[in-house]
């Protein structure tokens, strides 16, 4: 396990050739560079189809200095459970290089994952694969054109969730998904953000460390789907954690833990108003979001059992 | 069970025993001989005969393999795509449903041209949901590109698994195979086979190949995005691989007979030579229609049985130069294609094969067997005899849906 206190710890190595077809300021490009130099080069990656797919394989180019497979949406746990059954096979049998360790990643959209490939996720888990799977979350489905997914969070814009008289963006709240993946009882879960790397980069490495599947969430600031300029995706990312939309946090052998402390977190309105997808919401609706927001922020603090997430300011 | 009856050689000295085993058990024990590193199934009934007797191969040390207890499957054509893709030998086996479960997986098995191996023990598919034999699962999975066995006997299964292997992993080939036989008719009913006493010999004849895999010393990009200006020719690289694949099978079908003895063909016939109708059928069921071939035989009628073995590729020439002779084929097919001109599957691409050649016999295409319904000799005696009293109408009408109520 690598330990990442600074920039200055990440490898200088680079595993995700430039060149590739992600949008203009799309923070999955960030992600990825950051998860093979953390992985290193004895990495498998199995790809759901998703925008990196598409954006990173067009034939005959590739930007994977790494093994790289795409099988289809719902069932990229599947396949890197046979990859990851495959490689202990071989080095048994002696067919492969019993004596290097190869690290099995998985790399899923939030459609991939809280939706269409949730089955899969379960039964990879369940069957205790020694793979990581890691959730890029840009809370829709981005790679059609911005329609709601099980992750898309509440009141927010899509193609499929329009605002109108009749509807108000997506009516239900974001599935739980990484706290369904803890329920499985696996080794290592987390949440993660781009804008926090360090804290980010130190997961995955943990999350590689473990005998046994890991989960790694990350939430992706979408400048296509989110609608704001591409410049902005880190700053999004933090308004985040600053208003706790999003709390990174990690579970290591059941331990819940809250990675990054907000001693004081600012109203829910500073991270909707950066985002053309909450444009339009009534006072009404951005503080139903905010009593949403507070529900959570007081689960999390009484699971902890201390105040990890302070007190709102405006 | 196994019980060992009797041993035998072959003229090539080999050593074999008779045993009397169910297809379903006859599949696990060609995979145990074969010797995989992978095994990903899901349960479906009448499938779940060979996975199990393929967990006890493992359980007891006979095969060193992991099986990957899937949740389903789509996830278990999926997961030995990504061991077979990591370099592993694969096996999975499915039925109906599962078949159609797994059907988008099938296109990506073969389009990345990985030779993964299948056995699937067919059945109707719902609904009404019915557990019975027929076709009709093998015949949706007709254009997803795996080379297709059908065979007719537990002799046939466990020779006909080997060739798959054999055929998948050819380098000129690379396309995955399944090997289809009769659900409960045959999954269920013993039979006795022959399987050789030391399973090196298998071994031998199905070598392990290098090829390209998910390596992180050589690594690759596998199932990336193709736009038009590539993807025609992908594609086109399949049809060429397909057409490999015949000659092959035919290279895989010499090696059984110079190992075992045992001599397969694309089409098999039976008393066609002077025949002037023949009945043209797959799977379990050509076992009776040979024995309805005899007794009609001794009434004076003129009647031979034709079998396709291999349905993709469909052997087309073989079909047509075994058929010379014959001015009625009659094709029974045990499965619908609804909404089609001639509703049996097998049918239809016994016409088309003669359409390549010019001339062709009165082809008429008779349904039976859905849903498990049984096809006795008698069925057989009886299409025969609708067929001549029919004379030239029997063309006109289409598809005979024989023994329907209706």
């Amino acid at each position: 396990m690598i330990r990442i206190r600074g920039v200055r710890d990440l490898p200088r190595e680079e595993y995700f050739a430039p060149g590739h077809g992600l949008c203009a300021g799309c923070t999955a490009g960030t992600i990825v560079r950051h998860l093979l130099k953390i992985a290193g080069r004895n990495t498998i990656v199995v790809n759901a189809t998703s925008c990196v797919e598409v954006s990173t394989t067009m034939y005959p180019y590739t930007s994977w200095r790494v093994p790289w497979l795409h099988v289809a949406f719902e069932n990229a746990a599947a396949a890197a459970s046979g990859i990851e059954t495959a490689i202990r096979v071989l080095a048994r049998k002696g067919i492969i290089d019993p004596g290097r360790s190869v690290n099995i990643v998985v790399l899923a959209g939030d459609g991939g994952t809280y939706d269409i490939g949730l089955q899969s996720l379960s039964g990879m888990l369940e069957r205790g694969h020694r793979v990581m799977y890691v959730l890029y979350d840009n809370e829709a489905y981005m790679n059609t054109g911005i329609q709601r997914s099980g992750s898309t969070p509440l009141h927010a814009w899509t193609t499929t969730t329009p605002l109108g008289k009749a509807m108000r963006g997506k009516i239900q709240p974001k599935k739980p998904i990484a706290e369904i993946v803890a329920a499985h009882r696996i080794p290592y879960v987390a949440t993660a953000n781009v804008a926090y790397p360090i804290d980010m980069d130190q997961k995955f490495s943990k999350g590689l460390s473990v005998e046994g599947p890991s989960f790694i969430h990350v939430l992706q600031p979408c400048p296509t789907g989110w609608r704001f300029d591409p410049r902005y995706g880190i700053k999004i990312g933090r308004l985040a954690v600053e208003t706790a939309m999003w709390i990174n946090w990690e579970m290591e052998n059941g331990n819940f833990r809250v990675t990054t402390r907000v001693p004081k977190r600012k109203h829910v309105r500073h991270y909707l108003e950066a985002q053309g997808r909450f444009r339009g919401l009534t006072k009404e609706e951005i503080e139903e979001i905010q009593e949403y927001i507070d529900k959570e922020v007081e689960r999390i603090n009484k699971l902890v059992g201390e105040e990890v997430i302070g007190p709102r300011i405006d | 069970m196994q019980a060992s009856v009797e041993r035998v050689k072959t003229p090539y000295g080999i050593e074999q025993t008779r045993v009397l085993l169910n297809s379903n058990y006859t599949a696990a024990y060609a995979i145990r001989d074969v010797g995989v590193d992978v095994i990903a199934a899901y349960p479906i009934t009448p499938q779940t005969g060979v996975v199990e007797k393929l967990a006890e191969f493992i359980a007891s040390g006979e095969l060193d393999a992991e099986m990957i207890h899937v949740e389903s499957e789509h996830s278990a054509l999926s997961a030995v795509i990504g061991a077979s893709a990591a370099g592993a030998r694969v096996f999975t086996a499915t039925s109906s449903q599962g078949l159609e479960y797994m059907h988008e997986v099938l296109h990506i098995a073969s389009g990345m041209r990985l030779p993964i191996v299948m056995a699937v023990a067919t059945r109707a598919l719902s609904a009404p949901i019915n557990i019975w034999c027929d076709y009709t699962d093998l015949m949706n999975a007709r254009d997803t590109s795996w080379i297709t066995f059908i065979a007719y006997t537990a002799q046939e299964v466990y020779d006909s698994l080997i060739e798959a292997y054999i055929v998948s992993e050819d380098p000129e080939v690379m396309l995955p195979a399944m090997v289809a036989y009769d659900g409960f008719w045959m999954s269920h009913t013993y039979e006795p086979l022959y399987i050789p006493v030391d399973r090196e010999i298998v071994r031998k004849i199905v070598p392990r190949r290098s090829r390209i895999t998910l390596d992180p010393e050589n690594p690759v990009t596998m199932g990336s995005i193709v736009g038009p200006d590539y993807y025609y020719e992908i594609k086109y690289q399949q049809v060429v691989a397909m057409e490999q694949a015949y000659r092959s099978v035919r290279n895989a079908d010499r090696i059984i007979e110079d190992t075992f003895g045992r001599r397969y063909e694309p089409i098999e016939v039976y008393r066609v030579e002077d025949a002037d109708i023949a009945i043209l059928t797959y799977g379990g069921i050509y076992g009776t229609l040979l024995d309805a071939v005899d007794r009609m035989r001794e009434r004076g009628i003129r009647v031979g049985a034709m079998r396709i073995r291999l349905w993709r590729p469909f052997p087309a020439e073989d079909l047509v130069s075994k058929a010379r002779n014959i001015s009625t084929l009659i094709v029974v097919d045990r499965a619908i294609s609804f909404g089609a001109s001639i509703s049996g599957p097998v049918a239809l691409e016994t016409i088309a094969a003669f359409h390549r050649v010019g001339s062709s016999p009165d082809v008429i295409s008779i349904v039976a067997g859905i849903g498990g319904r049984p096809v006795t000799e008698r069925d057989f005696e009886g299409m025969v005899e609708t067929v001549f009293k029919l004379g030239r109408r029997a063309r006109e009408i289409g598809t005979l849906y024989w023994g329907v109520r209706g």
